[in-house]
């Protein structure tokens, strides 16, 4: 009877384990990654959710400390993961803003899908401050970028190979170039692939005669601005329409936003938030785009 | 079994507590083994579907024999194969003469205060992380292969990952040569001397052929970490989709690729898909090399057995 007293006492721990464990893994499955919270209703509280671009990701982060301390009942979650993954997220319901640096791709049109254009990124091409070439038309920048020119001296440059430096084919930066430097062709496969704005720019600062691109935002000493078709990346020429590389950042949402995440993005697109804070990170208000 | 021996030799008033105690223990125990078995099988279950996923719009003949990567409208991944392979095989040209060397040192060579010294240090290494690695790499090896090498270029390639890696599998090899070097009977060694062999020839036609499936061991299990390193491999290989033309051109592996792409490539494409199916190539990959450690290893048992 003892014997017995103490199997059970085994058995029954092993159970209450397994159940304990298998328990959690239910919960664990069933709780959706981050429930949509429009609470709205009266003066805003709840729970806004985004993810996505790493671009946008320090605005956005900014945006929601300043959100949250004017409005203590709101909790706002900000993530990375990239543009696709904001956009499938949001597309999902798994999140209520999904940030993107590129426009709605095909596969996800038609889901309800709200587009709210919130910064304009630019982007500069950069070369190796060695290669002493202050000008690209976009003739010889696609040259460039798909391989077809090899070495500096075909666009009036010292007698040296190129390397191009690359972002990765999933880059939403790297879908701008080739959307508007190269018309949409590709980039030769013979680049040094890089996945980050910083790893761009330092390559491209240790490597002579390399040329890559970055976000304006990035721009320093030690690599070298070109000018594109004659004109100088400065904040003027793209409002003015002059200097054609840039991008919109986007937020999207699923349907209409409504409640706390309504007034988040009102917040971001607010004039003070805009002129206050966009500059200071690289980016260029919406607001001030004439189109 | 042996817990039911030991317990039986305790006083009878206690036995009840512990008994219960063991047993407690025992479930314990059992269910953490239980629970690494099954996270380890769902991982190959988990990456094994999602990767065969991909096969459902990609060929696998254009997966594993083209060249032309380009989501979403190609998807070859020869390069990436053919990459991880050439820089695994590149490191162990480095890494192995490197470390054999230094485990003959270590056990053979070197005086007991020396070893003392050394020993700890090669095990230091393995504390690096690699992304240290892969700064030294991109700092040092990198402007040095293309400015006195390749005279040119970019100097990212096979080169400075393979010598890389080969420096990061030397920790390795040498704790497993050394360790089998070690295990080799002593008057196999002294036989050997007393024949009038020098030290020499000692441990080149004795000691070095008597351990060998232990330093093979070892450099199966550093071709494994060599062939699964990510993050230092990433930084000095270039990253780009394209068979290499010379040992200092940029190209790619399974792992440089997989973590270049992750970040953005869409959940439940086929881009997404093949990245899952490279991971699970590679899994296979280790897998089957670590089937070979332990098929050496059961070598060793038997011939020393024997022996």
């Amino acid at each position: 009877m003892r014997v017995h007293g103490r199997r059970h006492v085994g058995v029954v721990v092993a159970a209450l384990l397994v159940f304990t464990v298998t328990a959690c893994a239910r919960r664990g499955a069933q709780t959706p990654p981050a429930p949509g919270g429009e609470g709205g209703g009266g003066a805003v509280s709840g729970k806004v959710t985004a993810a996505g671009s790493t671009a946008l990701l320090p605005l956005v982060q900014q945006a929601a400390e300043e959100f949250m301390q004017k409005n203590p009942g709101v909790t706002v979650n900000v993530s990375g993961g990239g543009s696709f993954t904001g956009l499938t997220q949001v597309a999902a319901g798994s999140v209520d803003i999904g940030n993107s640096d590129v426009d709605l791709p095909p596969e996800l049109q038609g889901k309800n899908l709200v587009d709210h254009r919130v910064a304009v990124a630019p982007f500069v091409l950069v070369t190796h401050p060695g290669v002493g070439v202050t000008n690209l038309t976009k003739e010889q920048a696609k040259g460039i970028f798909t391989g077809k020119i090899t070495n500096w001296r075909e666009v009036g440059g010292p007698d040296q190979a190129i390397t191009v430096v690359d972002r990765p084919r999933s880059s939403g930066s790297r879908a701008t170039i080739q959307r508007i430097v190269l018309d949409g062709a590709e980039v030769t496969d013979r680049a040094v692939v890089q996945d980050s704005n910083g790893k761009v720019r330092a390559t491209v600062a240790s490597t002579p005669g390399s040329i890559g691109y970055i976000d304006a935002a990035y721009l320093d000493q030690s690599v070298k601005g070109v000018a594109f078709e004659g004109v100088e990346y400065s904040v003027d020429a793209v409002i003015r329409g002059k200097y054609p590389i840039f991008a919109y950042e986007h937020m999207f949402t699923r349907g209409e936003p409504a409640g706390a995440t309504k007034a988040f993005i009102e917040y971001i697109l607010s004039p003070d938030f805009q002129e206050r804070v966009l500059p200071k990170m690289g980016f260029i208000p919406v607001s001030k785009m004439s189109r | 079994m042996n817990t039911h021996a030991l317990v039986g030799r305790r006083p009878p008033a206690r036995a009840g507590a512990a008994h219960a105690w063991d047993r407690l223990n025992r479930a314990l125990f059992v269910f953490s083994a239980a629970a690494v078995a099954l996270t380890v099988f769902a991982i190959i279950l988990f990456l094994g579907l999602q990767g065969l996923a991909a096969f459902r719009s990609i060929s696998p003949l254009e997966f594993f024999l083209s060249t032309r990567w380009q989501p979403p409208e190609q998807y070859g991944a020869a390069t990436f194969i053919v990459g991880s392979l050439a820089v695994t095989a590149l490191a162990l040209l480095v890494g192995a003469p490197l470390g054999l060397a230094g485990a003959i040192v270590l056990s053979e060579l070197a005086g007991p205060r020396l070893r003392a010294v050394l020993r700890p240090a090669v095990d230091l290494f393995v504390g690096i992380p690699s992304v240290v690695y892969g700064w030294i790499g991109l700092t040092i090896f990198v402007p040095f292969i293309r400015d006195r090498l390749a005279g040119g270029g970019s100097g990212f390639g096979l080169l400075a990952a393979g010598v890389i890696l080969g420096i990061m599998i030397l920790p390795t090899v040498i704790g497993i040569a050394e360790d089998a070097l070690r295990a080799v009977p002593r008057p196999l060694v002294e036989g050997s001397l007393a024949l009038g062999a020098t030290r020499w020839q000692t441990i080149w036609r004795v000691l070095v052929p008597a351990a060998r499936p232990g330093i093979l061991a070892g450099i199966i299990l550093a071709m494994a970490r060599a062939i699964g390193e990510t993050m230092a491999v990433q930084m000095v290989i270039g990253n780009s989709p394209r068979l290499p033309v010379s040992l200092w051109t940029p190209t790619a592996t399974l792992t440089s690729e997989i973590v270049t792409e992750m970040g953005n490539a869409p959940y439940g494409t086929p881009w997404a898909d093949a990245l899952f199916f490279m991971a699970f190539l590679l899994l296979l990959i280790s897998l089957g090399l670590i089937l070979a450690v332990r098929a050496l290893g059961r070598r060793a048992a038997y011939a020393s057995g024997r022996g």
